[in-house]
């Protein structure tokens, strides 16, 4: 390979590699985040341009296994302070990581108003239906009878639908996935990233300590169903008809209302301008409005106005 | 009401023969919010800006919406004017309500001019002058009869115009700048007002006319603005190109301007969900490389402080901006106080050190806005400011500043960091390197809450934590270490009494030294502005005086001493130090603070 400087280097699993993970054998984290270094080799941003945020738990030490500029923040508010990244440099790509209980629980405010708000960033959510880094609690995903720490007799509280959350949160690209389906988990993830907005994609990742076989349902492997969405292909064909049309919010509400497992792929998507353009614009309008003029001028003007 | 010394040298205003000379006033308008009484206040503010007179101003606001009751009071003077007044020299009573909750508030001997049409003063009382116009009908008349009785305002206006033989032009000037924006029909409206106030025979009722003295002209230009104005503008000037809140009083103004004046200066302030959001928006902001700014009042800076934590464990710079309100809770929207300190020092788990500010005038909210900007990005550390309701909200005119020596460009510093670059190095001062940062290493720094090493990789290693404890706090007092002393204003060698403040009571605290020295006692006053960390030189100054007396506006606790106090206690182990508290919810009085000398000392006499 050519070392020379004026080419750019490859960016390569190998460059994207930091700390050895510190999840737990067979944890599905593991695959996320080798599904995750594959969608970068192939899209090649440039190293320096990558940017790793996450809240608190399991999945959110993410930051630490991925070589990139990283930030690993308080429990809950991994997507405002994106946010704040991604709405001052639109030259970075910003990616946040997290699980169940960091999104929807602690975290579901601000889920709901940075999707509403479409603030152009990828988030990804290692649902595992259970609390793993304080060691099995009930979470906002644990179904009814799941048996924790928290509910000995089993859960009480009905579960949120995470699907159904995030497509009635405005979101302008929800996909979901499962850990065990990697070609899948990399299709959706590089769509997602793909996409100009605030793109999330759910990947049921089993925790395999406190939530075993959680779910097999939807796992080949384990006689479990991987049904995929067919989306339409707009080819006038007479099947398509039948198909999901992506940018209906209707029919994707529709998906999530179906019986568990459920479906997996793209459940809702449209192209509603993102926070970053809306501001954008007004910023340009309003420096074009002030011809350009410098802070000190700027400043200046205003005195004057206060004389 | 200080009648002048010498006579009135360069003024253009046209003094009538015979109008008694006065070098300041306290002119108190009490009405209801919906008058625009703070109108009256604004407009003789900027007029005093421009006529190099001093302005402090006052007021007070109902925290419903409806409105309600409310004053604005206006000190003018050409001398030093440092506090709102305690007691009116007059008084414009607007409503029945107004003249009953006022009354108190005048001065012996001052002038109650009120609304005839509303107001049935009790003549009987013969410790004050009453003068009685009817306003209402007077303004109807002059805005051709219309049933609304708005312009009040403008009329009142014009009466004190003629009163104090104010400069008509100039207000004439002031008023078509204020109201040209809303239409031709608005200011014509308001300066029939304005003239029918002005023209009004009140010399024949009131007996004499004043001349209120037009200060020296120091030949530079001033500026005429409000605390929460004046702080945006030392922002901005500070380089703040991002920043996040959500509204509460008395903050939300900050960050409306910030919202509308960023976009043109090429940034952005984000409406945030809640005050977790803002905090951590804003830190993304500083994340990525910017010069950011969060604030609220104290209870969203409650909410802020898990963050705000996060921020000097992860050693990111970020500028947070209290305008402190009554507490605990919801408190007192609408009141002053400065219970927020240690929460302000203290207010996180574990140890978190970070920088506390706290600005003594509107002049200051400006300068303190622009030095926080400066030590948050060189220490790269979270800086409070501390500032209060008072300040936010009170008008000030003072020297504009020098736009050009002032204003920061603030650039992103994406240059690659060298083979050797750790994002949390023991041997040197943290220096954050934003994402888009080639590393020349090959190795990308995170950014963590988690006790880390220099790698910022985490570490529970006993050892590393006591290191990067003191990594965390060494370079706070690196900061103190070049903090100046402050001045000792009074008796720099030391006597009696010492009077130490932070914050908006700088005022009140420097107008009780002078009158107290004035009356001959031993007094001396020093303003403490940065509080975290302290000046290094207070013990020495402190030890030469008997008494060290802090007046602060918050509760005298469990252990007799407020906030400040008790870190100033702790700090020097001097006993000489001791409280003067009041919650009342307003600024302190002159002769409160006076008082609570007098107190202090005559109990370590017995």
């Amino acid at each position: 390979m050519s070392t020379s400087a004026a080419e750019p280097e490859q960016l390569t699993k190998k460059a994207l590699t930091a700390d050895h993970p510190t999840w737990c054998p067979g944890c599905g984290d593991f695959a996320v985040l080798a599904s995750f270094y594959k969608v970068l080799e192939k899209l090649q941003f440039p190293h320096e341009k990558i940017c790793t945020i996450a809240g608190i738990g399991c999945s959110s030490r993410f930051p630490y296994f991925v070589n990139s500029h990283g930030l690993h923040f308080i429990h809950g508010r991994a997507l405002p302070l994106a946010s704040g990244i991604s709405l001052s440099r639109p030259d970075l790509n910003v990616f946040a990581f997290g699980g169940d209980g960091d999104g929807y629980s602690i975290g579901g405010n601000h889920l709901e108003h940075t999707a509403r708000k479409n603030v152009n960033l990828t988030y990804v959510i290692m649902d595992n239906f259970v609390y793993g880094l304080t060691k099995k609690q009930t979470s906002p995903t644990s179904p009814i009878g799941y048996k924790s720490k928290t509910d000995p007799t089993g859960a009480i509280d009905q579960p949120i639908n995470p699907m159904r959350k995030l497509v009635a949160s405005g979101a302008t690209f929800v996909a979901r996935s499962h850990a065990t389906q990697v070609k899948h988990m990399m299709a959706v993830m590089e769509r997602a990233i793909l996409h100009p907005g605030f793109s999330v994609v759910e990947i049921l990742s089993e925790c395999v300590i406190f939530y075993k076989g959680a779910f097999d349902g939807a796992n080949p492997r384990k006689e479990g169903a991987f049904d995929l969405i067919e989306e339409r292909a707009w080819d006038d064909t007479p099947e398509d008809e039948g198909r999901h049309d992506v940018t209906d919010l209707s029919a994707a509400l529709a998906l999530c209302e179906e019986e568990w497992p459920g479906r997996f792929g793209v459940y809702y998507q449209n192209d509603r301008p993102s926070k970053n353009q809306l501001e954008q614009k007004w910023i340009d309008d309003s420096r074009a409005k002030v011809k350009d003029a410098s802070a000190q001028d700027l400043i200046a003007a205003r005195f004057a106005q206060m004389k | 009401m200080k009648a002048a010394e010498i006579s009135n040298q360069k003024s253009s205003e046209a003094t009538p023969p015979g109008a008694q000379d006065l070098q300041d006033a306290v002119i108190r308008f009490a009405g209801n919010s919906q008058d625009g009484i703070q109108t009256i206040g604004g407009l003789l503010a900027r007029l005093a800006g421009r006529s190099a007179r001093e302005v402090m101003t006052y007021m007070t606001i109902p925290s419903t919406i409806s409105g309600g009751p409310s004053i604005f009071q206006v000190h003018l003077g050409s001398g030093e004017v440092l506090s709102p007044g305690d007691e009116a020299d007059f008084l414009f009573a607007f409503y029945q309500h107004s003249y009953d909750d006022h009354i108190g508030s005048l001065k012996d001997g001052g002038v109650c001019l009120y609304d005839s049409d509303h107001v049935e003063p009790d003549l009987s009382n013969s410790r004050v002058r009453f003068v009685g116009v009817p306003i209402t009908t007077t303004t109807i008349e002059a805005l051709g009869g219309g049933a609304k009785d708005r312009g009040k305002n403008m009329f009142v206006l014009g009466l004190v115009t003629a009163v104090f033989c104010l400069d008509r032009e100039k207000l004439a000037g002031i008023i078509d700048r204020q109201f040209g924006r809303k239409g031709e029909d608005v200011v014509r409206n308001a300066m029939l007002a304005f003239d029918a106030g002005f023209a009004y025979p009140i010399g024949d009722t009131l007996g004499e006319l004043y001349n209120l003295r037009v200060g020296e002209d120091s030949g530079k230009e001033r500026i005429t603005t409000d605390g929460n104005t004046a702080l945006v503008y030392g922002l901005l000037a500070g380089g703040v190109r991002y920043g996040a809140g959500y509204p509460i009083t008395p903050w939300s103004t900050i960050m409306e301007t910030l919202r509308s004046e960023l976009p043109k200066y090429g940034g952005l302030f984000v409406q945030a969900e809640d005050e977790l959001g803002a905090v951590s928006t804003a830190l993304g902001f500083a994340y990525a490389g910017h010069v950011a700014v969060t604030g609220s009042s104290g209870p969203g800076i409650s909410l802020k402080m898990e963050a705000l934590g996060y921020a000097s464990m992860a050693e990111l710079p970020l500028v947070v901006v209290n305008v402190q309100r009554g507490g605990p809770s919801t408190g007192l929207p609408t009141s002053v106080e400065q219970s927020d300190l240690m929460q302000a020092i203290y207010g996180s788990h574990g140890d978190s050190p970070r920088i506390v500010l706290a600005p003594k005038n509107v002049e200051d909210c400006f300068y303190i806005a622009r030095e926080a900007c400066r030590i948050a990005m060189e220490f790269s550390v979270p800086v409070i400011i501390l500032t209060d309701q008072a300040l936010a909200t009170r008008i000030e005119a003072f020297e504009e500043p020098d736009v050009a020596a002032m204003v920061v460009d603030p650039e992103l510093d994406l240059t690659p960091r060298s083979e050797d670059f750790r994002p949390y190095p023991m041997d040197r001062q943290t220096r954050h390197a934003p994402p888009g940062t080639p590393m020349k290493s090959g190795k990308y720094p995170v950014v963590t809450g988690l006790e880390h090493d220099e790698w910022g990789h985490p570490s529970g290693n006993p050892e590393q934590h006591q290191k990067m404890v003191a990594k965390r706090r060494e370079k706070v007092k690196a900061f103190g270490a070049t903090i100046p002393a402050p001045n000792v204003f009074g008796d720099e060698e030391g006597g009696d009494v010492l009077l130490v403040g932070w914050g908006s009571t700088w005022g009140p605290i420097r107008e009780a030294t002078i009158r107290g020295r004035d009356a001959g006692q031993s007094l001396s006053c020093l303003h403490i502005r940065h509080l975290n960390p302290l000046p290094e030189a207070l013990g020495e100054i402190f030890s030469k005086f008997k008494h060290v007396v802090v007046p602060e506006m918050n509760d005298a606790g469990l252990y007799g001493q407020g906030q400040l106090a008790t870190l100033l206690r702790s700090r020097y182990c001097n006993p000489a130090i001791a409280s003067v508290c009041k919650t009342d919810g307003l600024g302190f009085q002159v002769r409160e603070i006076l008082a609570g000398i007098e107190r202090l000392t005559s109990a370590g006499a017995e």
